[in-house]
């Protein structure tokens, strides 16, 4: 079995997922995504970096920390007839959070109320049907960058000119949610194919509760009901191996944030008692066997 | 300064390299935190990690 493992840099996930292949007695090529150039044209018979013809291998492995380098690679590599977890159509979907929040509705996937406009102007007025307080966020982006939490209509009008004034056309799409009053936490679950392996409560006393924030990680129980939803949020961004967020409102209903592609997960194995890394490649082997 | 104590490229500081370290690897510098990437393991080179781009992360 011959896999690539497409990354920007190694990182603590990227070792324990090389241990995990190993551990199946696989050893995948480590493929620098700053070494990448496609010939668009040739297909997958040129060579990889790696110096073997990209049709030769049976996997891409994508854990790019560039969104931008992963979802193109995808996008070339899949048109190519190349398998990839994840695959381009999922990754494209999860790296954008305006066709995210598409998907889940096509779906019926509970979401918060979420609105778009294109202008300050039309985006004060979905602010204002969202009613305060609201989330603007970035259609692309990660890490709870440029999350703005707005209360008032005036750091509303002074967070709509910064943007429209210093950023570039990305942060003239408005993406405006309605915040959802969570108890100090939300959750991260795992999806692995059909099923939540594992998830964690991300507790915090800031509203952004990611763990790159300073969020901490607590064990989550995958009840049914919070299994069933995730997978059901899974399948609507394309299914696959995913990170999916939920926030519980004031009923204790869950409702989807948002999906990660390229997981993140060093510090979640510890506090959930399952090896994430070793429970994700063991379905990516056993899928590649039922493939071939 | 030897080849098993190599240098921060920001403050000088020594590194050290874990056993189980790959070319292309992350690491910060335990005197002044800055991001490092293990560029080759033999000869062992050091350099500032990339700065973090708008698009990264999961």
């Amino acid at each position: 079995m011959r896999v690539a493992l497409l990354v920007t840099h190694i990182r603590a996930e990227e070792k324990l997922i090389l241990s995990a292949f190993n551990s199946r007695g696989v050893s995948p090529d480590i493929i620098l995504d700053r070494e990448l150039n496609f010939d668009i044209t040739r297909g997958a018979e040129q060579l990889a970096p790696s110096g073997i013809a990209w049709r030769a291998y049976d996997l891409i492995f994508e854990r790019c920390v560039s969104t931008s380098r992963g979802m193109y690679a995808l996008a070339i590599l899949n048109s190519w007839g190349l398998r990839s977890y994840n695959t381009f159509e999922t990754a494209a979907t999860c790296g954008d959070k305006l066709l995210t929040s598409i998907a889940f509705a096509r779906a019926g996937i509970p979401q918060p109320h979420t609105r778009v406009a294109f202008t300050p102007q039309s985006a004060m007025q979905a602010i204002e049907d969202v009613k305060y307080p609201a989330v603007l966020k970035p259609v692309t982006g990660s890490w709870g960058r440029l999350l703005a939490r707005v209360h008032n209509r005036d750091s509303a009008e002074a967070i709509l000119e910064h943007r429209q004034t210093l950023g570039d056309y990305n942060h003239h799409t408005y993406y405006v949610q309605e915040y959802v009053d969570k108890p100090g936490r939300d959750i991260r679950a795992f999806v692995v194919g059909d099923s939540a392996i594992a998830a964690i409560y991300r507790e915090s006393n800031h509203w952004i509760t990611n763990t790159a924030r300073g969020g901490l990680a607590k064990n989550c129980p995958v009840t049914e009901a919070l299994n069933e939803i995730c997978a059901r949020a899974a399948q609507a961004v394309g299914g696959g191996i995913l990170a999916v967020d939920l926030l519980e409102d004031a009923r204790g209903n869950f409702v989807v944030n948002e999906i990660n592609h390229t997981m993140e997960f060093r510090n979640s194995s510890e506090p959930t008692g399952v090896n994430i890394a070793q429970e994700v490649i063991d379905f990516v082997i056993g899928q590649i066997g039922v493939v071939a | 300064m030897t080849a098993e104590t190599p240098l921060c490229p920001e403050c000088d500081g020594e590194v050290e390299i874990p056993a189980d370290a790959m070319e292309n690897e992350l690491l910060s510098c335990p005197e002044c935190g800055a991001e490092l990437e293990i560029m080759k393991l033999d000869p062992l080179e050091l350099e500032l990690a990339p700065e973090v781009e708008e698009d990264w992360g999961e």
